[in-house]
């Protein structure tokens, strides 16, 4: 039993940072799946979130300053939507992938300059000190850190309430379609303007849910924007589309390159954690193009 | 609101397209004055070749065209006597006119089922009316009912017409523009199609306008023809007329009662238009 401990422990503690991962993934994932836009800006509006967050909250109480930064988050949905989204209405995803890059420039430099550039300190009112758990079993017992357990919690949350929102109402129906077809859920009678608000309002709330996880364990800084580049593979892994293969892509990421560095590490001299998750990525893009999860490619012939 | 002026015909029209002309990208004219009149309760058939401009015509009705850059320029459209060119096309399902655009355009990655709920998206008379209609959808259309359960990507082409159709029919449309219904598909099933949009018609009291190429299928069933040419209506009538037409038989059916023509006879044709 003794020798299972630290492996547990790592990839517990893979586990977690996958789910933080997963947290980024998922913003992604809501966006490409209800319009078929890829959001270059995911980063940019996760750090755009925490930031609103932390300097609020210098001075409102918590809470408030929580539900200020998700009505400042509504507000950037809506101006995208108007601004960026409406009058490239009906062009090729790629021209609005491309609009998201302009997005994200404009939100890092917008963000940092009426909030600030420092690194911030955001505390959620989490105890800093590891738990340990299963003291009984092994030697030490094994250490979580309560930020990680709180993300995890909020993560599964978020995913349950989402899937549901998907495939059992009305709005989450009409979701999918304008992500299949945008002129037929026109033509049907699904106001695009209104899911996109919609989408890119949820997009920013969960944006802000993974800025408050990676912005407690980081600091509130403009790194905080390069966690997309770290989501990237975990869409590849769990399909662009599929919201619970955000969620496992997440797992498998986070928990495969602690593993990785843990027993291959020593032998190669260290470093798999940076590249891994890209290796990964790349071996599931060569055998299943559309992810462990996503939506199935379909072509008649 | 002035006095309604008498109606020229029995029916009142549902549907009155009054001179439009349409810009793509603010500079090619595809639409030069197109006027047309849809009685309510009526099929009418829309006419032409390729490019002649049918398709912009019903989109320029659903105001579907702003995302292809067009934009109505001139004219007047008017739904049950009410201007309609000025609404988004979710007022206007709400109002009753539902488009069934060319190529089916099912979404791919819902079920069929799930496919026909969308329609329902503006309703809101709740959810037993809903399911209510969901059942008048299957009974015309049985074979969506085996493939509820099916993802609309993978059904047949006769089965994503059908799909879009029904897709529509949840809405309650007083009005369905019906574009090009028997695109790729087999004669027989095109026969089929154009007998559920009759049923449709004196069953559940839909008008519709349609799109086609097939001037034969469509004037079989339609009561009234427009034919465009070049953004422009040339002919209209009675469709037992137009398909006396020794025009229309010559150019849209394929017949000829009287041999070959010679080129100066087409040219008189082409004298003979309607140029409004």
């Amino acid at each position: 039993m003794a020798e299972l401990g630290p492996v547990l422990e790592v990839l517990l503690g893979g586990l977690m940072s996958g789910v933080l991962y997963a947290l980024v993934a998922l913003g992604f994932v809501l966006i490409f799946k209800a319009s078929g836009v890829f959001n270059f800006a995911q980063g940019a509006m996760v750090l755009f979130a925490a930031l609103s967050l932390v300097r609020l909250a210098e001075w409102l109480p918590f809470p408030i300053a929580f539900l200020v930064t998700i009505i400042i988050m509504i507000a950037v949905a809506w101006a995208i939507e108007r601004l960026v989204l409406r009058p490239l209405v009906g062009q090729h995803g790629l021209i609005l992938f491309m609009a998201t890059i302009g997005v994200t420039f404009f939100l890092d430099g917008f963000g940092q300059t009426i909030w600030g550039s420092n690194v911030y300190q955001l505390d959620l009112g989490i105890p800093a000190s590891p738990w340990f758990l299963l003291e009984s079993v092994f030697p030490g017992g094994l250490l979580v850190s309560p930020i990680d357990v709180f993300a995890a919690v909020i993560a599964g949350a978020l995913v349950i309430a989402l899937s549901i929102f998907f495939h059992s109402t009305k709005i989450g129906r009409a979701l999918r379609a304008v992500a299949d077809d945008h002129q037929a859920a026109q033509s049907v009678g699904i106001p695009l303007n209104r899911i996109w608000l919609i989408v890119w309002s949820t997009a920013g709330i969960v944006a802000l849910v993974a800025g408050m996880a990676w912005g407690s364990k980081l600091g509130v800084q403009f790194s905080l924007s390069l966690v997309a580049l770290k989501a990237l593979p975990v869409l590849i892994l769990g399909g662009l589309t599929s919201i619970p293969g955000a969620i496992v892509g997440g797992l498998v990421v986070g928990a495969g390159e602690k593993l990785a560095e843990f027993y291959i590490g020593p032998a190669i001299g260290g470093g798999i954690e940076y590249w891994f998750a890209y290796v990964l990525a790349l071996a599931v893009l060569l055998v299943r193009p559309q992810g462990l999860f996503g939506e199935k490619i379909i072509e008649r012939v | 609101m002035t006095a309604p002026s008498p109606a020229p015909r029995a029916a009142p029209a549902a549907l009155e397209v009054n001179n439009i002309e349409v810009v793509y990208d603010h500079v090619v004219l595809v639409l030069k004055g197109v006027s047309l009149s849809v009685p309510e309760g009526s099929i009418v058939a829309l006419l032409g070749a390729n490019g002649a401009g049918k398709t912009t015509t019903l989109k320029a009705i659903s105001n579907l065209l702003h995302a292809e850059r067009g934009e109505v320029t001139k004219g007047s459209i008017t739904f049950y006597g009410e201007e309609v060119h000025k609404l988004s096309p979710n007022e206007l399902v709400r109002r009753g006119c539902i488009q069934v655009m060319e190529g089916r355009h099912c979404f791919a990655h819902l079920t069929v089922e799930e496919n026909l709920l969308t329609g329902a998206f503006t309703r809101k008379d709740g959810r037993a009316a809903i399911q209510r209609d969901l059942e008048m959808v299957y009974g015309y259309f049985p074979r969506l009912k085996e493939r509820r359960k099916s993802l609309a990507g993978y059904t047949s082409g006769g089965e994503q017409q059908m799909c879009a159709i029904g897709r529509a029919l949840m809405a309650r449309p007083r009005l369905i523009l019906l574009d090009e219904p028997s695109m790729g598909l087999a004669p027989q099933l095109v026969e089929e199609i154009f007998e559920i949009v009759e049923r449709l018609n004196k069953e559940e009291r839909v008008t519709f306008l349609v799109a086609e190429q097939n001037t034969n299928m469509a004037l079989r069933h339609a009561s009234y023809g427009y034919i465009l040419e070049n953004g422009r209506v040339v002919l209209d009538g009675e469709a037992a007329s137009l398909r006396d037409n020794e025009d229309v038989k010559e150019f849209y059916l394929g017949l000829s009662g009287s041999g070959r023509k010679s080129f100066r006879d087409i040219k008189s044709y082409k004298r003979r238009k309607r140029w409004l």
